[in-house]
């Protein structure tokens, strides 16, 4: 099968900020996205969910230039002050015209 | 006193929430699902409006006035005394003292249930437009912190989120939804309808008092979970976390007593002053004071005032107003 080489861009977070990523990575070039509740710890220790501890995965496959875009501002408006982690990993998907 | 402690002691509720610390310190796997957690707590405001609504039909608008000044005036005063004891005699930067003022000016829900089950137990009912009460106690206190922190630190920087975006959070939160929405469907619908639901909806009944305990058990569970960081936040919050309760407690059961409240309700408006939130406060501090670290706020909120209120808190706001009323 034919498939093209994307990037899977996945951002672990805080569940306040579930609507504001999906409406960036939106904005930045995400044609699509996947949100799971997840839950956890990290060095942030406790956040502000109820019940505490609760997190949201989200992510999106996008090209390069958009995976870049993301992860630039996340970095620069969430790293600061919320707990939030974020990659980008190498993904083969069929049908790649679906994400860019 | 003590025998009104001994009996808050012993109610189901208390001893439930008791039961839930304890499965957590012994590190017992239980907890309560989070959706059947989030329903409980569904059903509880949906109960406390529905009622509370049906009750506001009977009431007449002379006895709510002064009673509702007085909780404005708590909702304003609250987040201020709180910000100014943090940021003076704590120390705390501006938007960590905001943060954890915008908890202690809101109200917490099932402290507020804690407390009208206690004085109606203790054979002083509260007014039964108490819960109206509470929904005007919820929001104000948290803007007012916000609105502090984010003057004070003059931070539009870290923070993009707007007051506007904050009303919007909290007032179409769980909590404002379902207890005002409530209200409304209980004024709306009448006594006659009322008899149709009671049973279940009845904030004196028992399945509503049976759901409490039940989530009683799991704030035990939930608040036990957070004794751990006791230890990261300091000696200072842990007596701010009962000394400010206390002194709102008494402040709200005064305040209550010279609006018009009997004993029961004044014991409840103690309570409602002297609560944190837990649920609506967090994410509106969260998105708009980003720099306030929540554990500060929430480990004061949930592992300190809201066991005291609920172990000691409720009766001693309840002997306040006794005192008050003369």
């Amino acid at each position: 099968m034919q498939t093209v080489a994307l990037k899977l861009v996945t951002i672990v977070a805080e569940p306040v900020l579930e609507e504001r990523l999906v409406e960036a990575l939106h904005r930045l070039g995400a044609r699509g996205h996947t949100v799971a509740e997840v839950h956890g710890a990290g060095s942030r220790g406790m956040r502000a969910s109820d019940p505490p501890g609760q997190g949201v995965r989200i992510e999106a496959i996008v090209s390069d230039a958009v995976a870049g875009r993301i992860l630039d501002h996340v970095a620069e408006h969430y790293f600061p002050h919320y707990a939030v982690i974020a990659f980008v990993a190498d993904v083969h998907v069929v049908r790649g015209e679906k994400y860019v | 006193m003590s025998e009104v402690l001994a009996q808050n002691l012993l109610s189901p509720v208390t001893l439930a929430f008791v039961l839930g610390v304890l499965a957590r310190l012994a590190r017992s796997e239980f907890q309560l699902p989070k959706d059947v957690y989030a329903g409980i707590s569904i059903y509880l405001l949906l109960a406390l409006g529905l009622h509370g609504g049906m009750e506001l039909a009977r009431a007449s608008f002379d006895a709510i006035l002064w009673p509702a000044l007085a909780t404005l005036a708590i909702g304003s005063l609250t987040p201020v005394s709180s910000y100014l004891v943090l940021r003076r005699l704590g120390r705390f930067g501006a938007q960590d003292a905001a943060g954890i003022a915008a908890h202690y000016g809101s109200v917490s829900a099932v402290t507020f249930i804690a407390a009208q089950q206690f004085a109606t137990a203790m054979g002083e009912t509260p007014e039964p437009f108490l819960p109206t009460l509470l929904t005007l106690l919820e929001s104000p206190g948290i803007h007012i912190a916000l609105a502090i922190g984010l003057v004070a630190s003059r931070s539009g920087a870290g923070s993009s989120h707007s007051m506007r975006e904050t009303l919007h959070e909290v007032l179409t939160g769980r909590t404002m939804v379902l207890l005002v929405g409530g209200l409304v469907v209980g004024l709306l619908m009448g006594e006659k309808n009322w008899g149709a639901i009671e049973i279940f909806y009845d904030t004196k009944g028992p399945v509503f008092k049976g759901m409490l305990v039940l989530f009683l058990l799991e704030m035990g569970v939930v608040a036990g979970a957070r004794l751990g960081d006791l230890g990261k936040v300091g000696p200072f919050l842990l007596a701010f976390g009962i000394g400010v309760p206390l002194v709102h407690g008494a402040l709200g059961a005064w305040l209550g007593t010279l609006s018009g409240l009997g004993v029961g309700g004044a014991t409840v408006l103690g309570a409602m002053a002297a609560s944190a939130s837990y649920i609506a406060a967090p994410p509106a501090v969260r998105l708009s004071l980003p720099e306030a670290n929540p554990t500060y706020s929430l480990t004061a909120s949930l592992a300190i005032t809201f066991p005291f209120n609920i172990l000691a808190g409720i009766p001693i706001y309840y002997q306040i107003a006794k005192l008050a009323q003369g």
